[in-house]
């Protein structure tokens, strides 16, 4: 039963996950003008795939990222500003897509703990000198 | 060194462990919802998705009765599991539009055939374009959008018999 089970595993083809429609045009080609390629590349590796929550869409490989990119180069060649294309998507994904947080007061912690720490390190430090001298 | 210091290492070792027993127990929604919910369908003109089924454009959405928009794909295969319960919506009188991310129009046509058809219009969305507009992060998705084309409510994910209430509900509340 058991062998039967693991033969028949064996035949059984793996389920699709995506579709086997060929990416998007400019999703995985570069813009001809080397200054729109360069802004576009800066945005999409801070904009973050929704498929593969960890990854930029510059790095996922998922059909959703691809597409993605597409637009963004498209709209880049377009004229359009990144930080325009970045709001659009902001629209509609909230700040999640972004992987550059707002200046809000929801967002302060963030931005201060890091000099937060940086002080309460060099008093630490100044502490532990003083002792010594 | 005072005798609480002596045991600040520790607390703080406590405290770490009990957000990561937390986060493990619950685990963090991973879903990213459409921030389009009380907007109006962005516009958009899709061609139809396969032969004998009209294409859908926003301007469809708008017709004074609430309907429900479902994101879905030939190649989905959550989209299988949720086939019946959209038959069952529209045995119920939901009219229920679609959207095809990335497929072919025989695809498009097979899935129908084998799992029946809910929609009364397929729009063809080749480049994930339409679904990106409405902030849709995967298939299926299934949007609620009422009489004047504001899309009202976000199912993720497929829809299951125990959604169904739910989803008529918000579809009444549409009205």
């Amino acid at each position: 039963m058991r062998l039967w089970l693991f033969a028949l595993a064996l035949l059984s083809a793996p389920v699709r996950a995506d579709s086997d429609l060929p990416s998007a045009r400019w999703a995985n080609e570069q813009l001809p003008d080397p200054r729109q390629e360069a802004a576009a590349k800066a945005l999409m590796e801070e904009l973050r795939c929704l498929v593969c929550q960890g990854q930029s869409i510059a790095d996922s490989d998922a059909e959703l990222a691809g597409d993605m990119r597409a637009m963004v180069r498209q709209r880049i060649a377009a004229g359009e500003k990144p930080e325009a294309v970045r709001e659009w998507l902001t629209e509609r994904y909230g700040d999640w897509v972004s992987y550059r947080p707002p200046v809000e007061p929801l967002t302060w912690p963030l931005w201060i703990a890091p000099l937060l720490m940086l002080a309460a390190g060099a008093l630490l430090l100044r502490k532990r000198l003083r002792r010594r001298g | 060194m005072s005798r609480f210091l002596r045991f600040a290492p520790l607390l703080v070792l406590l405290l770490f462990v009990a957000i990561v027993a937390w986060r493990l127990i619950t685990p963090d929604d991973t879903k990213i919802r459409s921030r389009m919910t009380g907007q109006p369908v962005p516009a958009f003109a899709l061609e139809p998705a396969t032969a004998g089924i009209p294409g859908l454009a926003s301007k469809d959405l708008a017709t004074g009765e609430p309907r429900l928009v479902n994101v879905f794909a030939s190649w989905c295969v959550p989209c299988i599991a949720e086939a019946p319960l959209l038959m069952e919506l529209k045995r119920q009188g939901v009219p229920i539009d679609a959207v095809a991310v990335r497929d072919r129009p025989s695809d498009v046509a097979e899935f129908l055939g084998r799992h029946g058809n809910p929609f009364q219009r397929i729009g063809a969305d080749p480049e994930s374009r339409v679904q990106i507009a409405l902030g849709s992060s995967g298939v299926p998705e299934t949007f609620v959008v009422d009489g004047r084309g504001v899309i009202r409510y976000q199912h993720m994910g497929p829809i299951e018999a125990g959604d169904l209430p739910a989803l008529l509900r918000e579809w009444e509340q549409a009205r």
